[in-house]
């Protein structure tokens, strides 16, 4: 393995997630289901004058889908839904540090995408090419 | 090799991938149930080919194209004489397993499955012997009926068998070795009852004509689907087996060159058996690649197999409920009669894409996920998704502990005991 892809803090995340959990009065929510791995995650947002408020995640996968989407959840946080709308695969590999490689890539991309399926939902838009390649 | 004792050793030296490394280890190879490893003998068979023979068949009065010819036929041959079929004219070549139930559902279902018929299928089948029939049923508005599952989760039910055959299915289609459970069904007295009950069957061979001796006959159903690449042959290459009667009496789906016995600008009629299933050119180095892998499987024997392959199974779910946090699903030691050379299991607090990685790490291929049997794992054993490992006669039982080995692994760095 190139990389290790159970560094300590990706097994902290899986342990103790960030943002997970359930939200009242959301303005907006996604479900996405990785049908290759039976994953799958709800992204709750909270949003205000178009800016992130609040979000949280609930879910079932694997210790990189989850970690990816604590800090994914961490990192939105505060930022406008245009900066949302402007994200893409390299924004999670920052994001989580690393590339995951091809056979994992959807395990850690599946949140943003939902993510970002939210935000165009919120808009009443359609959802961008981009997005559907996550 | 024949009457020879059984050495997992000289068998391992035939298959040229079991010497190569993944990540830097030792390939050990347990997705078996995807798919198999070829041994020399498949790959020269190939080879050969379409180095010294390579002509299209059924066409060419010249020397390669009658000696393609042959090989084709001899494919069938040896196919008819490994599952013990009545004749070669019973043995349909076709892509794979699932292309094969498709010409069943599409072909004999299209005729023969009316508004209000019930169609039954057994509740451990995989999507490629479960949607075929979900489709035809909706499409036909047609009623989709399942055998259950015994309170174990790894046997069918007799129970729930009885009173689904009560609403007089048109077809039964159910799998002789599950590929979730392990669980090798009892095909031969469902094919009975169904019989009595008015109903065809269909049983999805994938993967017990790999790994056990397959008598369709003794069995008596009237479809066997199987697949060649995981039976040491070639991928691109399956066949169906169906009672000649049953072929005779069904339409082809393609049509073209090949299957036409005669052609005038208004008039058409079919060839015979099994030709006038398979219209275009065939695929003749897949066939070659098939009857080499069956050519191998009967030099060491299916007996053989299977018991080298019930040993490996029998150490492997020892270790495996050894290890604390491990869950086995399907039968256990003492159904292992009943149970073929795969099992799925869980580790506690760790997803099965996890588990699967770490190992990767080690050299070892397993699977990880819903093995196409969605509604097996998600609704009947409640689980997202599951490990699964699957033996074939290469696989040794030194491989089973680094498997052990790299579950400790996996435990350490999610931090479980
Ligand atoms: C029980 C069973 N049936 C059918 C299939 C489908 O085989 P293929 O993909 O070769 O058509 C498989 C393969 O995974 C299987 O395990």
């Amino acid at each position: 393995m190139p990389i290790d892809l159970y560094a300590e803090d990706i097994i902290m995340y899986y342990e103790h997630p960030h943002n997970k959990g359930a939200m009242k009065d959301a303005s907006v929510s996604m479900h996405n289901e990785n049908a290759l791995c039976g994953d799958s995650i709800t992204m709750r947002l909270k949003i205000k004058n178009r800016i992130v408020e609040d979000v949280k995640f609930e879910g079932d996968g694997c210790a990189i889908s989850v970690a990816s989407a604590s800090m994914l959840t961490d990192f939105v946080k505060g930022k406008s839904l245009d900066e949302i709308e402007r994200m893409n695969v390299k924004s999670v590999f920052k994001i989580i540090g690393f590339d995951p490689g091809p056979a994992r890539l959807k395990c850690a991309t599946l949140s943003l995408r939902t993510l970002k399926e939210a935000a165009f939902a919120y808009q009443h838009k359609a959802v961008d090419a981009e997005t559907q390649t996550l | 090799m024949t009457a020879r004792a059984f050495n997992v050793d000289r068998v391992r030296a035939d298959f040229p991938i079991l010497k190569t490394k993944m990540n830097g280890k030792p390939l050990v190879y347990l997705d078996n149930a995807a798919t198999s490893q070829k041994p020399y003998s498949v790959i020269d068979a190939i080879s050969n080919y379409y180095r010294t023979y390579n002509a299209n068949i059924h066409r060419g009065i010249y020397k390669i194209a009658e000696e393609a010819t042959v090989a084709y036929t001899d494919s069938k041959i040896k196919l008819e004489k490994f599952i013990n079929a009545n004749s070669m004219q019973e043995i349909v070549y076709t892509k794979n397993a699932t292309d094969a139930i498709n010409l069943v559902s599409l072909s004999w279902g299209g005729a023969n499955v009316g508004r209000g018929d019930h169609i039954l299928v057994s509740s451990m089948e995989h999507h490629s012997n479960l949607v075929p029939w979900m489709v035809l049923a909706k499409k036909k508005g047609a009623v989709l009926d399942y055998i259950a599952l015994d309170k174990d989760n790894a046997r069918l039910s007799t129970k729930s068998l009885d009173e689904q055959l009560e609403k007089r299915p048109k077809i039964v289609a159910v799998t002789h070795a599950s590929n979730v459970l392990g669980t090798i069904n009892d095909v031969k007295s469902i094919t009975r009852k169904a019989h009595g009950a008015g109903a065809m069957v269909i049983v999805d061979g994938a993967q017990s004509a790999p790994h056990m001796k397959v008598d369709v006959r003794d069995i008596d159903c009237d479809f066997f689907a199987m697949s060649a690449h995981k039976m040491l042959g070639p991928m691109g290459i399956g066949a169906l087996y169906a009672k000649k009667g049953i072929l005779d009496s069904m339409e082809p789906l393609i049509t073209g060159g090949d299957m036409i016995r005669s052609v005038t600008h208004n008039s058409y009629s079919w060839n015979d058996l099994p030709w006038k299933f398979e219209a275009g050119t065939s695929d003749v180095a897949g066939a070659v690649g098939f009857g080499a892998a069956i050519d191998y499987l009967n030099a060491v024997g299916m007996d053989k197999v299977r018991k080298h392959e019930k040993e490996i199974t029998k150490y492997a779910l020892k270790r495996m409920n050894e290890t604390r946090n491990v869950r086995t699903f399907g039968l256990d030691m003492k159904g292992l009669e009943d149970k073929c050379g795969i099992i799925a299991f869980s580790l506690k607090g760790v997803h099965p894409h996890d588990v699967s990685q770490i190992l990767d790490g080690e050299g070892i291929a397993i699977r990880a996920g819903q093995h196409c049997a969605m509604p097996l794992v998600t609704e009947i054993l409640n689980e997202n998704a599951l490990s699964r490992i699957s033996f074939y006669l290469y696989n040794k039982e030194s491989e089973v502990d680094k498997v052990i080995d790299a579950i400790d692994m996996v435990k350490k760095k999610f931090r479980i005991e």
